[in-house]
């Protein structure tokens, strides 16, 4: 069977004038129609690079050095510019941050979304203009017709995300790759947001890749999870599976760090040091360093991802054998 | 341990309103064929009441635009309020000229979120950290306030022997860290720690977080700690309260905030927080989108959004009431009992 995207053996580099950078390092991992996969991790760890090398965004100096992406069974990584432009922002559309920046300021919300449509179709104006308020109600605009004149600054952060998601959505995409959709939203409004990405995985047999910092969120949205750490996956399955019990002792320390799985008021568990630089990845495993259960091999030898329990659950560690047990939540 | 339930600060009936008009041209509208000059405020906190006890971290919670970093700015002296009070102990402090407040400077700090904009990019550690004990302590020897700094430095986990350096030397959650030891400096009572730890990531925001209780243990201090992140404040707080466009809704012990929510904005806000570990949640949604504290809506501010109100809601301004010894409602279908 062939995976909506397959992204086999991923490197990313950096071209620096000191030598080559290397942000991610081997990376594997696949995703379905109507699957919603999380890549998770701490700033630094590469999973905004992930995103970006999906879709061939990757700005200079970075590069793709080695390894495969498939999409709808093409391999995308060496297509042409022009083939390239028939997927991105096509049938791959990327939501970021902060919708301010992702949309034009100066435009109303109906030129740019005429813009985008004509730029994948030929198609008349009045036609663009009303496939634009069909993807507006499908993300609960209020009053779409109006929102068509109007400018991004007339509106509420929540509702420029929504807006973001129906430009997305304009050209039918069978994936789109969210990074950090939320972080800059308030709770009640991330909520509504997530639970329109989820709806409309659904309704649209789409694929979405949600690419946050956020345990929590991830864990409520996913089906599966990627925990990055210093340009690694270095663990990965369902999201019940490392949520309840996650092996790697990074995914361990970081849920354990999160306020709300310990008793109020006690100590939060941390895990000591921070992220290594990418001009500094420690020998080894790379997490060695802030690890409790750093052993010799581990100063050594760098641990691939292995199957933990019957081959739905991987994680890269030596001592697999010791991580069992160590997360509060269910204790 | 001091008596947990006297208040060291007292807010009564603080409002804080910005003009936004700007000049008088700016202010100048056509209506109607008549020229008319229109002033613009932006209501931040209206008529906010509550104490802080000694000892205790209180949380305020609410979503951007609420007020609650008005409201922290406002406690602490950096705004000036347009009316009610601020009252220190057993003193008036809302009113007092630069010099009168110094001694009460000296007692009350406060945290910023960005530890990038918050420390002076020219300044080595060294001399931020001293900048406020030479400050309040006109006398103090170099060899005494470097010793406070080393003292300091180490207390909060930053090795003396980088007092030379730079803030640009130093990560996001080591940078925090100076700006805790900063305000730790003249050895405050109370600090005000607005958003400590948005900023940083989920590990690095667990050592902050423990750092900060440990020296709340150590020196007693109090906290008014305004966060929107609903699990750190569930982590760290004695008491909660929940601010709407400027209005106090509801204040409570952490434990039955979370566990019994009153005000129908507290509720909904609460079952937004996204949990580890537990598939969606049934949040409650809001309908319609947070109005423009220019214009605010009349009676309870939440109205408009609430799936309870009624015609007194949409009249009467509610006002807190005490619900039980320890708690505030500020919600007519609460105090009716209909809640």
């Amino acid at each position: 069977m062939t995976h909506l995207l397959e992204v086999e053996n991923l490197e990313v580099k950096f071209a620096l004038r000191f030598g080559d950078l290397t942000a991610i390092d081997d990376i594997s991992f696949y995703l379905d129609k109507k699957e919603k996969l999380g890549i998770v991790g701490e700033s630094g760890a590469g999973k905004s690079v992930t995103g970006f090398a999906i879709i061939n965004l990757l700005s200079k100096p970075g590069y793709i050095a080695g390894g495969r992406i498939r999409f709808e069974g093409r391999e995308i990584n060496r297509l042409s510019a022009e083939a390239l432009r028939q997927i991105r922002g096509n049938r791959i559309s990327m939501i970021f941050q902060d919708p301010m920046m992702t949309l034009n300021p100066v435009l109303t919300i109906g030129t740019q979304m005429v813009e985008t449509v004509q730029a994948h179709r030929r198609i008349g104006k009045a036609e663009a203009r009303e496939l634009a308020l069909e993807k507006l109600r499908k993300v609960y605009i209020p009053s779409p017709e109006k929102r068509l004149d109007q400018y991004p600054h007339e509106m509420s952060g929540g509702m420029r995300q929504r807006i973001v998601i129906a430009i997305a959505l304009l050209t039918d995409p069978a994936l789109i790759i969210a990074d950090e959709p939320t972080t800059a939203l308030d709770v009640t409004i991330q909520a509504g947001i997530m639970e329109l990405l989820t709806e409309l995985c659904e309704t649209e047999a789409m694929g979405l890749i949600l690419i946050t910092h956020d345990l929590a969120v991830v864990s409520q949205v996913t089906e599966r999870i990627a925990v990055m750490y210093a340009g690694r996956i270095i663990e990965t399955g369902y999201t019940t599976d490392i949520v309840t019990h996650p092996r790697h002792p990074y995914t361990i320390g970081l849920i354990n760090s999160l306020p709300g799985t310990r008793q109020a008021g006690s100590r939060l568990e941390q895990i000591p040091g921070m992220m290594p630089n990418l001009t500094a990845i420690p020998e080894g495993c790379a997490f060695h360093p802030r690890c409790f259960l750093a052993a010799d091999q581990c100063r050594r030898h760098r641990p691939e991802l292995t199957a933990v329990s019957g081959g739905r659950h991987w994680a890269a560690c030596h001592r697999l054998d010791q991580t069992l047990g160590h997360n509060h939540l269910h204790r | 341990m001091p008596n947990s339930t006297t208040p060291l600060l007292s807010i009564r009936h603080l409002v804080k309103h910005f003009d936004i008009s700007g000049s008088l041209l700016d202010q100048l509208t056509l209506e109607k064929g008549r020229l008319r000059r229109r002033r613009t405020t932006v209501k931040a906190v209206n008529d906010v009441s509550f104490e802080i006890r000694r000892g205790e971290t209180l949380s305020v919670v609410g979503e951007s635009g609420c007020g609650k970093s008005t409201l922290a700015r406002t406690v602490i002296g950096l705004y000036p309020p347009n009316r009610g009070e601020v009252v220190y102990e057993d003193r008036r402090i809302d009113h007092l000229s630069a010099r009168q407040m110094l001694p009460f400077r000296r007692k009350m700090q406060m945290i910023f979120q960005d530890p990038y904009a918050s420390l002076n990019p020219r300044m080595t550690v060294a001399r931020t950290l001293e900048e406020p004990v030479v400050f309040h302590n006109p006398g103090i020897s170099a060899a005494a306030a470097a010793e406070k700094v080393a003292d300091v430095m180490r207390q909060v986990g930053v090795d003396p022997k980088w007092a030379d350096r730079y803030p640009h030397e130093f990560s996001g959650g080591q940078r925090q860290r100076i700006s805790i030891a900063r305000a730790l400096m003249v050895d405050p009572e109370f600090i005000v720690a607005d958003e400590p730890v948005s900023a940083l990531d989920v590990s690095i925001q667990a050592q902050i977080l423990n750092l900060l209780m440990d020296a709340q243990e150590q020196r007693g201090l109090t906290y008014l700690f305004i966060t929107h992140d609903l699990s750190v404040v569930r982590h760290i707080s004695t008491r909660v309260a929940v601010m709407y466009l400027g209005t106090l809704c509801e204040l409570a012990p952490a434990a039955s905030i979370f566990s019994h929510p009153r005000h129908p904005y507290t509720q909904a806000l609460l079952s937004a927080i996204p949990r580890l570990g537990e598939q969606r949640s049934q949040h409650i949604r809001l309908k319609g989108e947070v109005p423009t504290p220019i214009h605010l809506p009349t009676g309870c501010v939440f109205h408009g959004r609430c799936r309870y109100a009624d015609a007194r809601c949409r009249e009467e301004v509610p006002v807190a009431t005490a619900l039980g010894p320890d708690a505030l409602v500020a919600c007519h279908r609460v105090a009716e009992g209909k809640l």
